[in-house]
């Protein structure tokens, strides 16, 4: 067996047989994606559901319609409590011609939705009743906007956020551990140079992130969540490769800095957790104000999500790639040039 | 009374202590240095190590024995000096020595989580070492048993001879140990001693730093003494005591016989009585012991020779404390 596939496999190895590991580069992401995922499935999805006492053409219109949620009552008072009390946020009273509506005034949005669904429906049956040809005619028609379901944004993030957790704690573990225990000494002793070492350890890395992608899809993909891919997204592999090796970079950084398995993964959290939280893992960036927007394009992580974004969801072709690319590319070269420079073979 | 110094330093006033052999030298060392401010980590060191010779550096922590190691080995640069190694020159690395060459370092210098088979296979395969060498290394180190067992589960002792075998999985000349035998209860350290004799066999160089001197005066062919950057004293362990020319010391239980009565023996020195024992200091132990022996006072007899721990007393003016 040669040096290189030798080292790779001693790597995934130890990797595999390491839990703590495994649960934070395929667990603890993807708690996030199933946390969140379910918690942000049904947003924007619920009706209004109000409270109705009588019946009627107007409440038959309403519940045609489906705009909102009847809840039928019999007893007007009772009706009128809940929203008093603020469980309902309007109650509909219908007798004989005359439709009373009540709310509370308290949510506006909804106030508002409530008192044009219901003023609407009214105004439509009584042009129905006169048997009047309207003079205007009205139609409405859904079309899928830029913004995303929530699961559309999530799987790229927290994909993205995953490798530049395995990427930078990887690298940076490998090689403070592999200092403190003298390994590093071992193979400078041992006709090998450092380039099979570090390509064989980039390539563990590499395999890792794609294991990740392919893991974190396929969950997004369940009926549970409803991912839906785009057919680019293939393109997904170089981002993939190319965030691995930056933030593989910024690990090698972080562990040429540090001098124990404990201050390194220290050390890796304080930089991750703010590069992912600015980055758009958790929530799209199109809502954030202006100036995170722009600090967030000092960040790798930002542009790996934007590619990720635009090729697995957005079904942007292979244009999307160019800037993310350019950028953690970027990063590689210039992170990875200082922490050559840097790198101490022993404490 | 003590006039060992003087023969010791005879001894080491010999250019680079030249070894008894007279064979082909594997390491050839000239006067290196090695400071760290103002601390002379090495101070002048000079040595030869003859091919298939079992050398050890010996002396208390901070002696400086492991810098002057790591600069044979070319792990460190010295400031000035000179070493060869198997006609080669260590620093800058030298692709070229390197599988001629096995270092064991830490008993924890191992990849995590895998298999002490695996460990081998790995280290082998830095040199490629076939796969096949890991299961003759373990039968080496006597390991066998344990070659599914990760590193993290084996013992000490385990762990020290599996450090050792990923020295020597890809069968170097000269072979590095830095206290190999260092914190092992002493029945572990009894059976690093057979591996070590064992390598001895097949041919090889071996260099170690131990700071067990009674250790070393079992294992070395030669010994180098060394002390605060320098070597005191070099050559076989067993020439080093004789040129002590320190008395050999007989013990008795207490109340055996009187303080004068072992005065009165032909060949006594000088006696000590403590709390539990009669010491008689001589030179030439065989009439004493014959004297002993016509009196009927052998039960309990302990004789004790001179050790090298003698050897550095008289080297420092101080007792050797590990």
């Amino acid at each position: 067996m040669t040096a290189f596939k030798s080292l790779s496999a001693a790597m995934v190895k130890g990797f595999l047989r390491d839990r703590l590991t495994l649960f934070f580069v395929f667990v603890f992401p993807l708690m996030f994606l199933v946390v969140f995922g379910l918690l942000f499935r049904d947003s924007g999805a619920e009706k209004t559901k109000v409270a109705v006492v009588g019946d009627g053409p107007v409440v038959s219109a309403l519940a045609e319609s489906g705009a909102l949620e009847l809840e039928k009552h019999d007893d007007f008072e009772a009706a009128r409590r809940k929203v008093d009390d603020g469980d309902l946020p309007a109650v509909i009273v219908a007798r004989g011609g005359a439709v009373e509506l009540t709310f509370a005034a308290g949510d506006q949005t909804q106030a508002q939705t409530v008192l044009g669904v219901v003023s609407g429906t009214v105004d439509k049956v009584n042009l129905a009743a006169t048997g009047v040809v309207p003079a205007f005619s009205f139609k409405a028609q859904p079309v899928e906007d830029a913004s995303l379901k929530p699961i559309q944004y999530l799987t790229p993030g927290i994909l993205s956020w995953a490798v530049s957790i395995s990427g930078v704690f990887g690298a940076a573990l490998t090689l403070v551990s592999w200092r403190k225990k003298q390994v590093l000494r071992r193979i400078r002793l041992a006709p090998v140079g450092p380039t099979v070492v570090l390509s064989s350890r980039i390539l563990v890395s590499i395999g890792t992130a794609v294991a990740q992608g392919v893991v974190f899809v396929a969950v997004a993909l369940t009926p549970l969540f409803g991912l839906e891919l785009t057919g680019s997204w293939w393109l997904a592999l170089p981002l993939l490769v190319l965030g691995t090796t930056a933030f593989f970079a910024i690990g090698m950084l972080v562990g040429a800095f540090c001098k124990t398995e404990e201050a390194a993964s220290g050390a890796a959290n304080i930089v991750i957790m703010p590069m992912a939280f600015l980055s758009g893992t958790f929530f799209p960036l199109e809502k954030a104000p202006g100036w995170l927007q722009a600090v967030s394009n000092a960040f790798p992580l930002r542009h790996m999500n934007d590619g990720m974004l635009d090729v697995l969801v957005r079904g942007k072709g292979v244009e999307a790639l160019l800037l993310p690319s350019a950028v953690l590319i970027a990063f590689t070269l210039v992170v990875g040039f200082i922490a050559a420079r840097v790198f101490r073979w022993e404490d | 009374m003590v006039t060992a110094p003087e023969t010791v330093v005879g001894l080491c006033a010999r250019p680079y202590g030249l070894p008894m052999t007279g064979e082909r030298a594997a390491v050839v060392v000239s006067d290196i240095r090695k400071h760290y401010g103002d601390l002379k980590a090495v101070d002048g060191v000079s040595f030869t190590v003859a091919e298939g010779e079992f050398f050890g550096i010996l002396g208390p922590n901070g002696a400086g024995k492991t810098t002057t190691l790591e600069i044979v080995e070319g792990l460190r640069k010295a400031d000035s000096g000179r070493v060869r190694l198997l006609d080669e020159d260590p620093w800058p690395r030298n692709p070229a020595l390197l599988p001629r060459i096995g270092v064991q370092l830490q008993a924890s210098s191992f990849f995590e989580k895998l298999t002490a088979k695996e460990q081998l296979e790995t280290f082998g395969s830095l040199y490629g070492v076939p796969a096949s060498r890991a299961a003759e290394m373990l039968e080496l180190v006597g390991l066998t048993d344990k070659a599914d067992v990760r590193e993290n589960k084996l013992s000490g002792g385990q762990r020290q001879r599996l450090s050792i075998a990923c020295a020597l999985v890809h069968d170097p000349d000269v072979v590095f140990l830095d206290e190999p035998t260092a914190a092992l209860d002493p029945q572990a350290r009894r059976n690093l001693w057979d591996v070590l004799r064992a390598i001895q066999q097949r041919g090889k160089t071996i260099v170690y730093t131990t700071h067990y001197l009674d250790e070393a005066e079992i294992l070395c062919d030669r010994v180098a003494i060394m002390d605060k950057g320098r070597i005191l004293a070099m050559d076989a362990p067993a020439t080093l005591v004789r040129g002590l020319d320190a008395p050999t010391h007989v013990v008795l239980q207490r109340g055996a016989m009187t303080v004068d009565d072992a005065r009165a023996i032909t060949g006594v020195e000088q006696v000590q009585e403590d709390e539990v024992s009669l010491t008689i200091a001589t030179r030439r132990p065989a009439p004493v012991l014959s004297a002993l022996a016509e009196r009927g006072t052998l039960d309990g007899l302990q004789v004790r020779t001179a050790t090298l721990e003698d050897v550095f007393l008289s080297l420092t003016g101080r007792e050797y404390r590990a």
